[in-house]
């Protein structure tokens, strides 16, 4: 935090500067290559742009858009909730955790796509089953990370609480979440990235909207240029995710930047 | 002094884990009067962390028990408030320093009036009445251990209970503390049952001292500080009968050491040589 005074505007801009150059470069690469393909597969990025508007401002915004950012959403928050729920209870209680342990690690090693044909059979193709197969893959790493942080808590931190009477539901509240929330927000963000994939997965598996119904259709029916738009939109849908993760990691986790920064001497 | 506030009979601690028993603390009784300042002292590894714990309830004794005010400590009990070594460790990083010594009071079920009040006036007693919306880990070890004392004043406890508290800080910030702790003590009537490895600490700060042996721990002595109530680090610390009775703690932590009477190899020289780095520090420091 140390160094020469910048100008915040100046230093901003800077840092923008870096961020933005080679996403430039790269696009404008994509530009000039692509101005004169003749390429079927591999439309000009200027055709593919206009068509991204076409395609995208319309009736689809509501009919595949809000579908899949729905299920997407339900997915998450579940995956986080039960994640969180089944970790604290977990890292909580040692007997729990060696008989559940085995079980636990044998389900993360599947492939979660893999388990996609049997949830649809059992679930049918509807919302209900790609939100059950988007908590299926997307609940691991928030629980394992969850059970790690709970069984971390500091014992001095354990014993202070204590003797001050935070217990029960305060002692969750005030200790062993914000404790473990280094550890479940890391958790969060692998799981928001999986919720991504698995999204577009079920939706190109088997649906009847979604963005990645759309992309399949498209590909199948040789609207190529389109093809390329919904790609795209993904691209785009997954980097905003990541940024206002970004956004509530750096709030949620002040303290423990803060903290950490104390710690190595730079504050 | 008046009846006994806190009473410890017969408390032993064994520790049992896979396949080895250690005993802690092997018989240890003595009782604490209302208002008194009582230090315990004894070498490193001499179990004190571990007869805190159980006073405060937060470890159950093998053998004995602990009463307060007449009743049995089965658990921490509510007239009871704890500062550990670890400033760091037992500050939640998380909240405000004002979120920090406010967090008991909630748990206690008091109104918001009545938190403020006693959360400024604790700060304010400890000498940070400026720093209510600091994260613990943006200030100095010394402040953050303010904090913790702090936390402790503001939840209006009878006995207070202090481990080794400022091991950990500088000598100069360990001056300012000891004397911090004396002025508090004065002002709010509240018990201290002070721990530490340091000799010329425990002189300086205690009505009476407690020797402990070297673990498995039994009391040596208890020895009544016949010091001038008014203490100032620079007269106190040079006086003849300061020097009389550090150099008798020092005699019988010294025999503690070689008395340890079962196959503990765990001599270190710290509190020899922590004694002489503290009288090193505080003389010319104050």
């Amino acid at each position: 935090m140390r160094g020469p005074v910048v100008d915040p505007v100046l230093r901003w801009g800077r840092t923008l500067g870096f961020a933005l150059t080679l996403p430039v470069v790269l696009v404008t690469l994509w530009w000039v290559w692509s101005a004169d393909s003749t390429n079927y597969y591999a439309p000009p990025l200027q055709t593919i742009l206009t068509t991204f508007g076409d395609v995208w401002f319309s009736e689809r915004l509501r009919a595949d858009v809000l579908p899949s950012v729905t299920r997407l959403a339900i997915g998450y928050t579940g995956a986080v909730v039960l994640g969180v729920g089944l970790g604290v209870l977990l890292g909580a209680n040692r007997t729990l955790r060696r008989v559940t342990e085995p079980v636990l690690e044998f389900f993360r090693a599947i492939p979660p796509p893999a388990l996609i044909p049997i949830l649809f059979l059992f679930a049918g193709i509807g919302d209900t089953a790609k939100v059950i197969v988007i908590v299926s893959g997307a609940v691991w790493p928030v629980l394992l990370n969850t059970v790690e942080g709970v069984r971390a808590v500091d014992d001095v931190l354990s014993d202070t609480s204590r003797s001050y009477g935070v217990t029960g539901l305060a002692r969750l509240r005030h200790l062993v979440l914000p404790a473990a929330s280094p550890q479940i927000v890391a958790g969060m963000r692998q799981a928001l990235s999986i919720s991504i994939i698995l999204m577009v997965i079920s939706e190109m598996f088997a649906s009847t909207n979604g963005l990645g119904f759309s992309v399949i259709q498209f590909q199948r029916s040789f609207a190529i240029p389109e093809m390329w738009s919904g790609i795209l939109l993904l691209g785009l849908l997954g980097f905003v995710l990541s940024l206002l993760f970004q956004l509530f990691e750096r709030r949620s986790l002040r303290w423990y930047h803060g903290l950490r920064r104390s710690q190595r001497g730079e504050n | 002094m008046t009846q006994p506030l806190l009473d410890v009979a017969g408390v032993q601690k064994t520790y049992t884990g896979s396949g080895r028993t250690v005993e802690a603390v092997r018989d240890l009784t003595f009782s604490v009067g209302d208002g008194e300042l009582v230090c315990i002292v004894g070498p490193s590894g001499a179990g004190k962390t571990t007869l805190l714990k159980c006073i405060a309830g937060l470890l159950e004794p093998t053998a004995g028990t602990v009463t307060l005010a007449g009743a049995r400590v089965d658990g921490p009990p509510d007239a009871m408030a704890v500062v550990f070594q670890e400033y760091g460790r037992s500050l939640f990083p998380w909240m405000t320093v004002e979120g920090n010594v406010e967090l008991p009071l909630k748990q206690k079920k008091l109104d918001k009036a009545r938190r403020r009040e006693l959360v400024r006036d604790a700060l304010e007693a400890v000498g940070l009445a400026d720093v209510h919306s600091a994260y613990p880990w943006q200030l100095s070890g010394g402040m953050q251990q303010r904090v913790a004392i702090a936390r402790a004043v503001a939840y209006e406890p009878k006995v207070l209970l202090m481990d080794e508290p400022f091991a950990a800080v500088d000598a100069q910030t360990r001056a300012d503390l000891e004397d911090l702790i004396r002025s508090l003590w004065h002002k709010l009537g509240v018990t201290i049952l002070f721990v530490t490895h340091d000799i010329d600490e425990s002189v300086y700060l205690g009505q009476r001292v407690l020797v402990l042996s070297s673990s498995p721990t039994v009391i040596m002595e208890d020895l009544a500080i016949d010091l001038p109530d008014e203490r100032t680090q620079l007269e106190t610390r040079s006086s003849p009968r300061f020097a009389e009775l550090r150099g008798h703690v020092y005699e019988q932590i010294q025999l503690a050491k070689h008395r340890k009477g079962d196959q503990h190899q765990r001599d270190e020289v710290a509190p020899a040589r922590s004694a002489h780095g503290a009288t090193v520090a505080a003389e010319p420091g104050s």
